[in-house]
Parts: C-alpha cells; structure tokens; sequence
C-alpha cells in the first residue's frame, strides 16, 4: 500500500534521520517506537504529504508521490497532536464540519451514533471548550470511524485517553486491519493489536 | 484515476481540478461566519476600532469645514486600512494553533477554495461593516451626498481587495512566534497603496468634475486580478506555513 525508500529528514542543522525504508501492506499496522526529538512527528506527517522530505521516495501503490498529493489526500487519514476543534462549536457541529472537509456525506443520525460510540452521547451539545482533553481525543475516533480511508497515520494516539478509550481505539484499529485497512502509529505505549499485523519500527 | 485495491474501502478517485470547488468554498464560508457570530466581542473590536480612528481625525484638527471635507475621504481610506490589518493576524492564526489548518491542507477539497471561502467570510465581517457605515462616518467630515456615493462604491470594490492581498501576508507570517502582526504591516501595507490611491483619488476626479469611471475600472481590475491570484498564493503560503 505505502512504501518508502530511503527517507531522509532534518530539523534546522541536524539531521534526525536517514535511510529509513519501509513498505506498509494491506491488513498491517507499523507501531514506530522511539525517545522523544528523534524525528517520529516528523515522519508521519511527511507520510501524510505535510511535509517535504530532504531526500527519499514515499510511494502509494508503487506510484511516486510529492507533499500534499491528491493520492494522498484521498486514501490518507492523517491524526496529528492537535485535534482541529473548535472551542465555540458543540462536539456535533466540530464532528460534522471534520467528516465533511474530508469529504464525506454523513446525515445527522449516523454522527450521533458515532459520537455515541466513543460515550459523548451526552455532551453532543455543549461546546469543545469545556469537553476534557480525553474527550476531545474521542472526538477524532468518532473521525475516524466515519471517515472510511485505507491508511491511518496516527500521532499519538492513545494520549489523554482514558483505559476504556485506548481499548475503544485499539479496538477500532482491529476492526479497521481485519477489513484491509493499514496503520502507521507513533506510540510511548504497547497497543493491543493482534500480534501477527503488527510490527515494530524504532527510532534511536 | 483510482488509488485504492481494497475493495472494503469505497474507491476514492483524486478529484478533477474543479471537483469540489463549491463545497469547499461554502464549508468554509458558513463555518467562519458561524464562528464570527459565536465571538461576536471581536467583531465589535474591529468595527470599533474603525469609528475611533475616523473621529480622532476632527477632534484632532481645527473643525473647519473646508479642511474636513478635503481630508474626509482619505481619513476614511486609511481607517478601513488599518481596520483591515488589525483583523488579518486572526484570519488563519486559531486554525493554525488548532491544526484545522493542517486538515484542511489535507483534504480531498482544493484548498484556494476553501482559503477563498475563509477570505469572503473576513471580508463580509470586516469589510462590509466598513462599507455600510462609511455614510455615517461621513458626516463629521461635512462630505456632500453625490461624494459619500463614490466614496462607499470605492470602498466596496477596495475592501475585497484588502481582504485578498492580506490573506497571503497573513498566511506568510503564519509561523512567526513573535512579531507576527508587525511584519504582516510591513509587508502588506506597500501593497495597499495602490488600493488607496485609486480609491481616494475617485473622489477626487468627481469633485474636479471628471468623473470616477477611470478609477473604479482600475480598482476592479485590481480586484479581478486579487480573486484570481490571492487564492493560490495564499494556498502556496499556507503550505509554505505547515511544512
């Protein structure tokens, strides 16, 4: 599904890493490990297309792809440490506005469900500013379920989330494998994945 | 074009250039003007802002007549100006911090559109209301009717332009952690000037009797010019900004 080759990153003179290759299949998750600062961010969101890497190829089914590529766009969901919410806006209204800038129709009830889903059934219409950081995580879960894309790339995705929140995201991650679905995921934290999808990538 | 083998997703094909283009234009419209609605206070401030600077000018200066009327337009010129640069560091900054921004770099819509629809909603909250109260204003300045006509349809044509052009320095100094606001003066006002000749001077040419059609045309050649331009180079900014 993705691959890279030889990739290659900088921040200001230092050089965080290089030659990282990798290649990311249907039905399997990549958990990348690794001490704060050594480029883990930085990865993922050239793996989303945010970033411009200093040297190296990032494919998508074997065709080249370049920062903020239609290709990538379409098949990638991309998580990253700030939850895009606006404080002013109920959980609803910022679920609703997410799903459609990612270009998806989602009607009212099946974004209720979502939410639902992820236990904010009952804060559906009060505004993000006072949801807890959790719960603005959960917010980007119920994203992610209603928003079907191939790949998710994952920033930390269990911070600030609760035991019944990772074992909802874990679960979810399951789910999304089993139907041929691929992730790539910056974690501190073991994540409970079947363990035949899952593999290891560390940074030092 | 498609992108996808697995048959459980739906195939997303890339879009068309073009695909989207309305979507995105109004998903970012109403959500900004949702949200101006929701932070009213900040609205006020702008428009606020805009009244003081105009009223300072005669208080500042001897209230004669003949002085007021001749500076009147070009005081109401600057003040939309600067009106227009105080709101533009907050026309990117709260999705930028919140990482809207870099889902909106991310998504299947075309991001010109999306920046064009952020920009219409900046203008309609910051452009209009100085527009619609320019007659008010007016009348400390003892500015005749046929002048204060010129003067609004000036301004109408002008503010989008502000709007427009101010949108790429806003997004340039998106990154800047601090001295954002006065580099985006620096850069955007040079910028302007074009702007405020042309609109100050059409009433000019009416008082001389020579009409306003020259100036006008230019102005909205130049809003022509901005609409078809700003967008890009805002979207070219914005990425600049995130990488």
């Amino acid at each position: 599904m993705l691959e890279i080759q030889d990739l290659a990153a900088r921040r200001g003179y230092v050089m965080l890493f290089s030659q990282v290759s990798f290649k990311v299949e249907a039905g399997e998750a990549l958990i990348i490990t690794g001490a704060n600062g050594t480029g883990k961010t930085t990865l993922l969101r050239m793996l989303a297309g945010l970033s411009h890497p200093l040297s190296g190829k990032i494919l998508w089914q074997g065709r080249e792809t370049r920062a903020f590529d239609p290709v990538l766009r379409n098949n990638i969901m991309f998580v990253g440490h700030a939850p895009a919410l606006k404080d002013e806006l109920t959980a609803e209204e910022n679920l609703a506005l997410l799903v459609k800038l990612a270009g998806e129709e989602v009607a009212l009830g099946a974004l209720r469900e979502a939410l639902q889903e992820v236990a904010l059934g009952a804060r559906l219409t009060v505004p993000a500013r006072v949801l807890s950081q959790g719960q603005r995580r959960r917010i980007g879960l119920a994203r992610l379920a209603l928003v079907p894309r191939p790949l998710w790339v994952l920033d930390e995705p269990v911070t600030a989330l609760d035991p019944a929140g990772i074992a909802l995201l874990t679960g979810m991650m399951a789910a999304h494998l089993s139907k041929g679905g691929a992730v790539i995921a910056a974690t501190h934290q073991a994540l409970d994945l079947p363990t035949g999808a899952m593999r290891q990538l560390s940074f030092q | 074009m498609t992108t996808n083998s697995s048959p459980v997703f739906p195939v997303r094909t890339a879009m068309e250039p073009g695909d989207g283009v309305f979507t995105a234009f109004f998903w970012a419209l109403r959500r900004d003007l949702r949200l101006a609605l929701r932070s009213r206070a900040e609205l006020g401030v702008q428009i606020l802002f805009y009244i003081i600077v105009v009223a300072l000018f005669p208080l500042s200066m001897s209230p004669d007549k003949e002085l007021l009327m001749l500076l009147g337009p070009g005081v109401l010129w600057v003040a939309a100006l600067l009106a227009s640069l105080l709101s533009l560091p907050r026309l990117f900054a709260s999705d930028y911090a919140d990482g809207t921004l870099e889902q909106m770099a991310l998504s299947p819509l075309p991001l010109p559109a999306l920046i064009l629809g952020k920009i219409s909603a900046h203008w309609l909250t910051t452009g209009l209301p100085v527009v619609v109260l320019a007659p008010l204003l007016s009348i400390q300045y003892w500015l005749e009717p046929e002048v204060i006509w010129v003067l609004m349809a000036g301004l109408l044509i002008g503010t989008p332009v502000l709007s427009l052009l101010g949108a790429i320095g806003a997004a340039l100094t998106l990154g800047l952690r601090s001295g954002g606001g006065s580099l985006l003066a620096l850069l955007i006002l040079p910028l302007y000037i074009p702007v405020l000749i042309f609109g100050a001077g059409a009433v000019e040419a009416v008082r001389g009797g020579m009409g306003a059609d020259a100036n006008f045309s230019l102005l909205a050649a130049g809003l022509l010019l901005a609409l078809a331009g700003a967008p890009f180079a805002t979207s070219a900014a914005v990425r600049i900004s995130l990488d």
